[in-house]
């Protein structure tokens, strides 16, 4: 196992440029999960407003 | 604006192009301070190099090509934000949209002007701050060639970013983004052709490919222009 | 097969669609890896002149590739919202930028992590490794050319001619940059000796660039999803979402 994450000396450049991918598509997918949640939070304000906004008449 | 009366083979292509020509010039010939600020420029980068790196000869004849060439680009860059910002600041921009006459035919008029005024100039002071280089005359006289060519393509790609950034938020510094990457062959043919006639290499194929260059951006680029500024106008 | 194009343009109707078809390619790019992986870490032998230090291209050479390629599909979109002003190929390329930009990021740090055993260095003015730089500049100009603009129309249309206006000179950049390379190979490494590929090692670099895809496609229809809602907000089919009902 050791011998494996050494990676014949190379284990820093290997591990770095594997890391680094499995960094960003973690990161990318939390970064859009994020996203899409405050879309979401958004759009529940505007649809929580909108009918309150609608209903009320001009005075 | 004009004369309306332009109803010749190219729908009036030809005049909307001489009327935004001599238009810009006599503004920029009224702004005259401006422009020498910007030779100004390009004088003082090319003197920064030498006292950042060193007087020696040899390597300064080495980095000279590229440093001028670097040093026109900059200076095109700095020029580029005034191409369309006044006139869109005092509605005229909008009027040239809303004339008869087609607007990427006034935009290469525009991009004309703004060659003249700010290419040209360089071009004509690039032998000076070459003979600071230490380049012969071979190479000033190839260094000249692909400047003449080159600058052109710096202003048709510029007028793209330009009408692009028109009125956005950080519009110089998002301006050089945009654009300075579109830069980088015209800087390979350029400065490449001024190392080849310092190698004895044949320039031919170098200043050829500029030329390629600027026909491809004169044919391209004021419809990409003109395609940006109805954009940045709706 | 007569597919309506047309009523999958409409963001309403492609909203669920692209969530179900993210999920799919998520799941088809996890097996992909792990596969790609297996071969690649196992199955593969060691490497006579390189060593373990050759298998980074398993995931060096999909990043490349994907960082160019999706450039091509971002203009494609941008072509297409210029021409028809279809408001959802328009979302599809600003979704497409940022998964480009980070594959050309990492196209580039793998690459230095490859290239300091192999060339020792890590950088190298390569001309595949210089015009990738590049290529993430162009992507970062996108990305803050829709970042400056308020209007989200107006930004479409200003990123959809930038993104044209880049994919003319994406080619022009690799040529020059290339010609350039040619010129001063004695300053750089010589990198043309491209070792001979095993049949193994070109099938787990396949693997993995099909990974590398699906997981693009993926976290890009998750993002234009999210952009959808973004734009969307006031429309009632988004009220109407049992995301948006529920609380």
């Amino acid at each position: 196992m050791a011998e494996f994450f050494a990676m014949g000396g190379y284990g820093w450049y290997v591990w770095m440029s594997y890391g680094a991918c499995a960094v960003v598509v973690v990161g990318e997918a939390l970064s859009v999960r994020a996203r899409r949640r405050r879309a979401l939070e958004d759009a529940r304000l505007a649809a929580v407003d909108a009918p309150s906004r609608g209903a009320g008449a001009m005075p | 604006m004009g004369a309306r009366d332009s109803d010749d083979h190219d729908g009036g292509g030809t005049d909307a192009f001489a009327w935004a020509l001599r238009r810009d010039l006599a503004i920029a010939l009224r702004t005259r301070s401006e422009l020498a600020v910007q030779l100004l420029f390009y004088a003082i980068v090319v003197t920064l190099f030498p006292l950042a790196t060193t007087p020696e000869r040899n390597l300064l004849s080495t980095m000279g090509p590229g440093v001028l060439w670097v040093a026109a680009l900059l200076a095109a860059l700095l020029s580029l934000p005034r191409m369309f910002a006044l006139d869109q600041a005092d509605g005229s921009l909008e009027q040239m949209a809303l004339s008869p006459w087609p607007l990427p035919a006034i935009v290469s008029g525009k991009i004309a002007a703004h060659w003249l005024v700010t290419g040209l100039p360089v071009v004509l002071l690039s032998p000076i701050a070459a003979l600071q280089y230490g380049l012969d005359g071979t190479a000033i006289a190839v260094l000249v060639a692909g400047l003449a060519l080159g600058t052109p393509v710096l202003s048709l790609i510029g007028a793209i970013g330009a009408a692009l950034t028109l009125g956005v938020r950080g519009g110089g510094s998002l301006l050089a983004l945009l654009v300075l990457p579109l830069y980088v062959p015209v800087l390979i043919f350029g400065a490449g052709a001024v190392d080849a006639v310092r190698g004895g290499l044949a320039v031919d194929a170098n200043l050829s490919l500029l030329g390629a260059g600027l026909i491809v951006a004169a044919l391209g680029a004021p419809f990409a222009a003109a395609a940006a500024v109805r954009i940045a106008l709706d | 097969m007569a597919i309506n194009w047309y009523h999958y343009a409409s963001p309403a109707t492609f909203h669920p669609l692209a969530g179900r078809l993210a999920a799919a390619f998520a799941w088809l790019a996890a097996a992909l890896t792990a596969a790609g992986l297996w071969i690649g870490f196992v199955v593969a032998p060691t490497d006579a002149t390189q060593g373990e230090a050759y298998r980074i291209i398993f995931i060096h050479v999909p990043t490349a590739w994907m960082a160019m390629f999706i450039y091509l599909v971002m203009a494609f979109w941008s072509a297409l919202a210029l021409g028809f002003n279809t408001r959802l190929s328009a979302m599809m390329a600003q979704s497409l930028a940022p998964t480009g930009a980070l594959m050309a990021l990492l196209a580039l740090w793998t690459g230095a992590f490859w290239g300091r055993p192999t060339w020792g260095t890590y950088w190298a003015w390569d001309a595949r490794m210089t015009s990738t730089l590049i290529l993430l500049f162009l992507y970062l100009g996108v990305i803050a050319l829709r970042n400056a603009i308020d209007d989200p129309r107006r930004a479409d249309k200003a990123c959809a001619v930038l993104t044209l206006v880049g994919a003319v000179n994406v080619p022009i950049i690799y040529f020059s940059v290339r010609w350039w390379n040619t010129l001063h190979q004695g300053a750089s490494v010589s990198l043309t000796s491209a070792p001979k590929m095993a049949t193994i090692m070109l099938t787990g670099m396949l693997v993995m660039t099909f990974a590398c895809w699906f997981w693009c496609i993926a976290v890009a229809l998750w993002r234009v999803q999210a952009i959808i809602l973004e734009r969307e907000r006031g429309a009632g089919w988004v009220a109407a979402l049992p995301a948006v009902r529920e609380t």
